[in-house]
């Protein structure tokens, strides 16, 4: 195997290299599981806490308070947790990503290995809140004697778009995060505005209703829409979003954060060791 | 000759640094509001621009690296010196492929594990037997090979009773064994080592360097070895590089670049270059620690001073601890005068090191009368490591670093 380093070149291998480095994937991922809920009292239980305190908050608060219309048929907790878990996901997955370059500066600075690595190993953590949450859906629908609707199977597909969607923003911010630390500062307000931006405690339909029909479209901008419409779909049912141009939308930008996102991280990959 | 398994050809790495200009060091209120906002305005069009943010108002160039060329071929072992800050960690760097070359190419043929740091990755939280798996997947090991190599990466490291412990209750010795362990056990075609040796106590170093010389003789792979030990690197390497201000000082046999090294002035060794200023003056001089690892260190300083007629005077050593404060004196001839000859002489002073803690010192030399005339002096151009003793009366050692001082006191009960 011959490797030739030279300044701007760009790497023949370079896909394939993250192949062979799966291993170290898997076993950064294992790390940042097995260390998430060290030294804490309750431990997993963390991961069902949050969605349930913030599912009872919202469900009481644009539920009851508010009466804001359910999605069809369906209750209103269930509602609200079907966006939750998304939303979640996403949530955890870009904060971790944004942060892990410079978390693992110590890595970094000392040992070479395709740096994708570690904000994609991030996410599977969030991945792993994410399965718990499911479960904790799969409790809700017994209680309230619930039937999911047959496309319930292609809820993977749509925590593959929400993976996506998340990475593509979280490598952007964690490239820039290295020479910028500015960038740290930023994702919390993008949480905490997205959390209301985006139909997570109540419906896409509420919304859109409030707002005039020719800026429907700048909301639907925010990729997160279209995921959650998918979340909806499958757990809900209704009518399927994926046709419509709303939806195509936010998989395009979804695509586009992506492309900026892995463009940014391979340009600035060589230079972190120098600036971390 | 086959071709050589590492090519550097022309290789150059540059920084860019910042400074604070002088002029604007004190200043007032107005001043600084003003200059924050210059400086918010240039980090902002830096940024737009895409440039790294640096401090200060000046920016310069540093030439880490500079027309490095060589070639290792299969089954070397290469050793590096240099002062600090002589560029060895950034060539390292640059051939393990942390950070990419300003200039120049490097061809390697072959895999490179590189380890320039005992315990990349060791996570506190996590227990031995974990992290062996961490480390040893950073480090480049499959799971099967880690799996393969796990009994005697444990028996190697001496922890079997705490494999299930979180290393962050291990003691410093432990841990580096643990890690050091785990890196002996890589088994790459190139292996690019950086000053790891220096850590353990000296059986455990000992390990180490046989591991070391093993990996070589008997595995065939190549090894890059970066060391401050000059017996060490004499040991295991057959060819030594020697850098200085970033570009290749020496390159030849180990023996003869050792030499050619010594001969400079460093931190250990000083040699006059302004002329004097009175007729009694050093020469040269030379810090060692002597008996590192028996019960009774000594520290030895060998001068050569010119003495241009007969004279009576003292000597004096200062002693300062890695933050420079002042930790003690040695006098000599203050009552009793020291008689010095005229001519060029040699003089050789030594005091016993076993109550120093373990850390860097600096000295200070001085030739005088004491409260009349001083007659030269070395003011902290000399400095020495020392690794303390194990004593027998302490359970462990103690170290500057803990900052409880620099020395031991030898306590009794009466």
């Amino acid at each position: 195997m011959q490797t030739i380093l030279e300044a701007g070149r760009a790497e023949k291998n370079y896909w394939r290299d993250l192949w062979r480095y799966r291993e170290l994937f898997q076993v950064l991922a294992w790390r940042d599981l097995s260390v998430r809920y060290k030294q804490t009292v309750i431990g997993v239980a963390w991961a069902v806490v949050r969605p349930v305190l913030t599912m009872l908050v919202f469900t009481f608060v644009f539920g009851t308070v508010a009466n804001l219309k359910s999605h069809g048929t369906a209750p209103y907790a269930l509602m609200v947790f079907a966006g939750l878990l998304p939303w979640q996901f996403f949530s955890t997955a870009l904060t971790d990503s944004s942060n892990s370059l410079t978390t693992n500066a110590n890595l970094i600075s000392k040992v070479y290995f395709p740096r994708l690595i570690v904000p994609t190993a991030t996410i599977v953590v969030a991945f792993v809140d994410f399965a718990i949450s499911f479960v904790l859906l799969l409790g809700m629908m017994v209680i309230y004697q619930f039937v999911p609707p047959w496309q319930i199977i292609f809820i993977p597909v749509f925590v593959a778009l929400c993976f996506l969607t998340s990475l593509g923003p979280g490598l952007w911010i964690t490239s820039l995060n290295v020479k910028y630390r500015d960038f740290r500062y930023v994702i919390p307000f993008i949480i905490q505005f997205g959390l209301y931006l985006t139909p997570v405690g109540f419906t896409k339909e509420v919304i859109l209703a409030k707002i005039p029909e020719n800026l429907h479209f700048v909301y639907n901008m925010n990729p997160m829409v279209g995921v959650i419409d998918g979340f909806r779909w499958c757990i809900l049912g209704g009518p399927p979003p994926f046709l419509e141009p709303a939806f195509l939308i936010g998989i395009g930008v979804t695509i586009f954060l992506l492309w900026l996102g892995i463009r940014q991280f391979r340009k600035m990959e060589k230079t972190f060791a120098d600036l971390i | 000759m086959s071709e050589p398994i590492i090519k550097v050809d022309g290789l150059a790495k540059r920084y860019l640094v910042g400074h604070q200009s002088e002029r604007e060091q004190y200043q007032s209120f107005r001043d600084t509001i003003v200059r924050s906002g210059k400086n918010f305005v240039r980090k902002a069009v830096d940024m737009a621009k895409g440039r790294q943010i640096l401090m200060g108002d000046e920016v310069e160039e540093f030439w880490a690296l500079r027309d490095i060329s060589f070639d290792v071929s299969e089954g070397e072992v290469l050793g590096i010196i240099g002062h600090n800050g002589a560029g060895k960690s950034t060539l390292l760097k640059v051939l393990s492929r942390i950070t990419e070359p300003t200039e120049g190419r490097i061809t390697l043929n072959g895999r490179v594990a590189s380890l320039l740091e005992v315990g990349t990755g060791f996570h506190p939280e996590l227990t031995g037997r974990e992290n062996i798996f961490l480390n040893g997947a950073i480090l480049g090991m499959t799971k099967k090979e880690i799996r393969q190599k796990f009994d005697e990466i444990v028996d190697f490291a001496g922890v079997e009773k705490f494999l299930d412990t979180p290393v962050k209750r291990y003691s410093s010795g432990m841990y580096v064994r643990l890690a050091f362990a785990v890196a002996a056990h890589l088994e790459p075609e190139i292996l690019i080592v950086d000053e790891v040796l220096a850590v353990g106590d000296a059986s455990f170093q000992k390990k180490c360097l046989g591991k070391m010389k093993s990996i070589s003789k008997e595995g065939g792979r190549t090894v890059l070895f970066v060391s401050h030990n000059l017996s060490v690197i004499q040991t295991i390497c057959q060819r030594c590089i020697v850098l200085k201000g970033g570009q290749i000082d020496t390159v030849g046999p180990s023996a003869e670049s050792v030499a050619k090294y010594l001969e400079a002035p460093s931190d250990t060794f000083w040699k006059r270059e302004a002329s004097p200023k009175t007729d009694c003056y050093f020469e040269e001089a030379r810090i060692s620690v002597e008996g590192e690892e028996s019960q009774n260190p000594i520290v030895e300083i060998r001068t050569k001073i010119t003495n241009e007629k007969s004279k009576n005077l003292a000597f004096e050593v200062h002693l300062f601890n890695a933050a420079g404060e002042g930790i003690a004196l040695g006098l000599l001839g203050s009552v009793d005068p020291i008689k010095l000859p005229a001519g060029t002489d040699e003089h050789i002073w030594r005091f016993p090191a076993h109550n120093l803690a373990t850390g860097s010192y600096t000295a200070a030399l001085r030739l005088n009368i004491p409260g009349v005339e001083v007659f030269d002096e070395i003011w902290q151009k000399l400095s020495f490591d020392f690794q303390a003793p194990p004593q027998a009366i302490h359970s462990y050692r103690i170290a500057q670093s803990w900052g409880h001082g620099a020395f031991t006191l030898d306590l009794e009960k009466v």
